[in-house]
């Protein structure tokens, strides 16, 4: 029954300077839900990327349906029926969805002119066929992330996939919206004998959905297993290549007093739109507050405004009591804030500047790192960087290399290192383990957990939903710009906060 | 005050609009290809100029306005070729080409123009076919604004019906337009993005050595004179620019343009001279103002840059 679909041969990738991909055979049957799990930059997004022909591997062979890949180029993966449904999606924002479903295969009229009404059918009866609920005549720039997904599906479906790839497709979905893609996959798969490869980092979702599953570490693939054969924790401990313990987080010690209080805010986001609408929410030290929110609903403006780097166009923000509502970051950092961005490369760092130089970052007024005529002390700074980057674990070519040329994750310690060695009274964190390792995720949770326990408050936004439920005490849902709901976190599931992350339900303020 | 006005919106100022307008129309038609394939073309001044010179210059060897016309496109094709070559294949900045493509075609149409025609440059060759129609002399108003006019105000109204189009209603116009909103959009759908960027430049090298080729063989006689764009290539980029890249509504911004240009030249009779020429581009700058005051109210257009980072 096991007919292979596609065969990877001694597949080897070679980038400049990195080994993406080392001699990596594989085969993945019809009519199965292979998962491919590793760490971030294990190889896997490579690997399917070659089957996409995005890239020609250095070294090796690929085979679809027992024939060798020719030339490798998406056109050619297409027609082979190969789809791929990236992490960042392929769609133009400005097109309907039916213009992004057809793309290249656009229906004509006169053999030179788009059939507009032709695409629309067409899609109608794909969405039909396959109970993707789509309108095709919407922009899509006007859909909501779970929404696109969908048209990319279609889109691959439109060009005859029966090999679809998805790269980390659940990392923008709520609860529910995984439900529902999970519920098309098995149907896709078991009505049409589709063949699905699921690239992800949730273990969970692995249990949940595939058939088999592949484990990729360092550019190997390091194991290949039936998924009822095998448990999370196993999977976790191939794709370190040392056991991970799931500990539990010691929380200990009761909250104090209010630290953040945030009444009535609004902001606009930079379209102009409103993007906080009259939000209030408060944190004490002590404990972990988390905002559990689809990703476009106000959470970032509301982080941005609270740090002083959004304009609040009424409300107020009060750090330590103190009002810093439309003051400077500096002044509010010296209220008593550090803050965690959610985008290390554009606002946490400076990817040109030495790891150095990036813990220095607010520091360099102190006395300790000046000399004579207000040059910097080159050697106090060098203690200095050198003691956090022993401190806080990082990994990388030392204290004077670029921090752009690190990995996410030791990239991340960084930032995290400056704003938790300022001892603040307050923090506040966004994703902070976006597009970070495994190993390093349980040493970024533990440091946070660390200074709750220490009493500091803190504020705590992340897209992933485990995150949150682990290092919050409380959890608020934010949806269009509003608080939706408020819950002690072990008094709720994350179904039932999901569907308040929808808006689907609504706590009267 | 009634008489000032009355000469003001007479039918030679609307004569005269059509006649501003159109080189500016035909560069602004083609500036809007690269700008929906997202590339900041500011080099439209100089494809201009050149266009003026070799449409001059062919018209001065063959004694043939055709003949110039042939060989300006054929020199506006080169133009875009080299462009692209530069911006897409090399990857080199496009506003720096853009500033050399100007800066060269000033020094390259100066030497030539000299060279070839002496310093009292080019006079009196043939210039293209100027349409007079016996039915519209008829038309009182309409007749005096369209009749006499250069065969190319015409064609410019048609390749903008053709361009609006093409861009709006044809699957390569959306590829056109993918391939500066979301370029790897095209790639992951197995379509080359650099190679629509190709197309868009050889298209624009062609509007613009038509812009030009208006500008010396369509009105008067066929005539030369250095840097006789006069800085079009900008009022063009602006107008684009003002249009969102929408052949029909840079049509417009042009014929707007146009008119400005128009009553600055008929209130010459009564204000300095140095100050109606202003006119048109405190227009310019108007438009500009506008446009970023609709975006700030609206959802940005796309455009480039974001488009354009590091995949």
């Amino acid at each position: 029954m096991s007919e292979p679909v596609v065969e990877f041969r001694h597949i080897s990738m070679q980038f400049p300077g990195v080994l993406a991909n080392d001699d990596i055979s594989l085969t993945v049957n019809k009519g199965e839900v292979f998962a491919l799990v590793g760490e971030n930059g294990a190889g896997k997004s490579t690997l399917m990327n070659l089957l996409y022909g995005i890239y020609t591997p250095t070294g090796g062979e690929i085979y679809i349906r027992g024939r060798r890949v020719e030339r490798y180029n998406p056109k050619y993966a297409i027609d082979q029926g190969v789809g791929m449904v990236h992490q960042h999606f392929m769609l133009v924002p400005s097109f309907t969805a039916a213009q992004n479903i057809v793309m290249r295969k656009e229906p004509k009229k006169l053999g030179l002119f788009y059939d507009n009404a032709e695409a629309i059918r067409q899609t109608r009866a794909l969405v039909e066929e396959y109970g993707l609920e789509v309108d095709p005549t919407e922009k899509v720039a006007d859909l909501s992330v779970g929404l696109q997904q969908r048209v990319e599906i279609l889109k691959a479906l439109y060009r005859g996939a029966d090999i679809l790839i998805l790269d980390e497709p659940t990392a923008v979905l709520t609860p529910q919206e995984t439900d529902e893609l999970f519920a098309v996959l098995r149907r896709i798969v078991a009505e049409k004998q589709m063949t699905v490869i699921l690239i992800t980092h949730k273990l969970g979702e692995v249990m949940a959905i595939s058939d088999r599953v592949g484990v990729m570490r360092k550019g190997r693939l390091v194991n290949v297993k039936n998924t009822s054969e095998v448990d999370q924790r196993q999977i976790a401990s191939m794709m370190v290549g040392r056991p991970v313990l799931y500990e539990a987080l010691e929380k200990t010690g009761t909250p104090g007093e209010l630290r953040i209080e945030v009444a009535h805010l609004r902001c606009l986001d930079e379209r102009g739109l409103p993007a906080v609408r009259d939000l209030s929410l408060s944190v004490r030290s002590g404990e972990v507050l988390g905002i559990a929110a689809v990703e476009g609903n106000g959470q970032s403006e509301l982080i941005e405004a609270i740090a002083g780097m959004q304009h609040i166009e009424s409300g107020s923000v009060k750090i330590c009591g103190k009002d810093v509502t439309n003051r400077s970051p500096a002044e509010i950092r010296a209220a008593g804030l550090a803050h965690v961005p959610e985008d290390r490369l554009a606002t946490g760092l400076s990817a040109e500047a030495s790891v150095g130089e990036n813990l220095l970052t607010g520091r360099q007024r102190e006395k300790r790192f000046r000399k004579a005529f207000d040059f910097l002390d080159r050697s106090s700074v060098a203690r200095y960087a050198g003691e956090l980057y022993e401190r806080f674990d990082i990994r990388g070519a030392g204290v004077d290399a670029a921090a752009g040329d690190m990995s996410g994750g030791n990239m991340q310690k960084v930032v995290i290192a400056r704003e938790f060695n300022f001892d603040t009274p307050v923090l506040i964190i966004a994703q902070p383990t976006r597009g970070v390792d495994v190993g390093a995720i349980e040493f970024i949770h533990s440091r946070i957990i660390e200074k709750r326990n220490a009493g500091c408050a803190i504020l705590l936004c992340s897209a992933d939903l485990d995150e949150v439920f682990r290092l919050s005490d409380r959890i608020v849902t934010i949806y269009e710009g509003r608080v939706t709901g408020e819950f002690v976190t072990d008094q709720v599931t994350r179904e039932e906060v999901g569907y308040y992350m929808t808006g689907a339900r609504e706590v009267a303020q | 005050m009634n008489d000032i006005l009355g000469r003001i919106f007479s039918a030679g100022t609307f004569q005269q609009m059509l006649r501003s307008a159109t080189p500016v129309a035909l560069a602004a038609i083609g500036g809007s290809m690269t700008e929906h394939a997202g590339i900041m073309n500011i080099g439209m001044d100089g494809m201009i100029l050149m266009g003026a010179f070799f449409a001059v210059l062919g018209s001065f060897l063959f004694q043939s306005a055709m003949a110039g016309l042939a060989l300006t496109l054929g020199v506006g094709l080169i133009v875009g070729l080299f462009f692209a070559l530069l911006v897409v294949k090399f990857k080199s900045d496009e506003f720096i080409i853009g500033c050399a493509l100007n800066t060269f075609a000033l020094g390259l149409t100066g030497y030539l123009s000299d060279s070839v025609f002496g310093a009292s440059g080019a006079k009196g060759n043939p210039s293209l076919l100027v349409v007079r129609l016996p039915f519209l002399r008829k038309i009182p108003f309409i007749g005096t604004v369209l009749n006499g006019q250069s065969i190319l105000v015409w064609v410019t109204v048609v390749l903008m019906v053709i361009m609006w189009v093409f861009v709006y209603k044809t699957p390569h116009g959306f590829w056109l337009r993918a391939s500066g909103e979301k370029p790897e959009t095209l790639r992951t759908a197995g379509i080359s993005p650099e190679r629509m960027k190709w197309i868009a430049s050889i298209l624009c090298g062609l509007f613009c050595a038509l812009a030009g080729a208006y500008l010396s063989l369509g009105q008067l006689s066929g005539t030369f004179s250095k840097g006789m764009s006069n800085s079009r290539g900008y009022i063009a980029f602006a107008c684009v620019i003002f249009a969102a890249a929408h052949p029909g509504k840079a049509y417009l911004a042009a014929l707007m343009f146009g008119f400005f240009d128009a009553i600055g030249m008929r209130l010459q009779a009564y204000v300095s001279s140095e100050l109606t020429q202003m006119i048109p581009y405190i227009i310019t700058i108007l438009m500009m103002i506008y446009v970023v005051v609709r975006q700030n109210n609206r959802r940005r257009a796309p455009r480039k840059l974001q488009g354009m980072a590091k995949s």
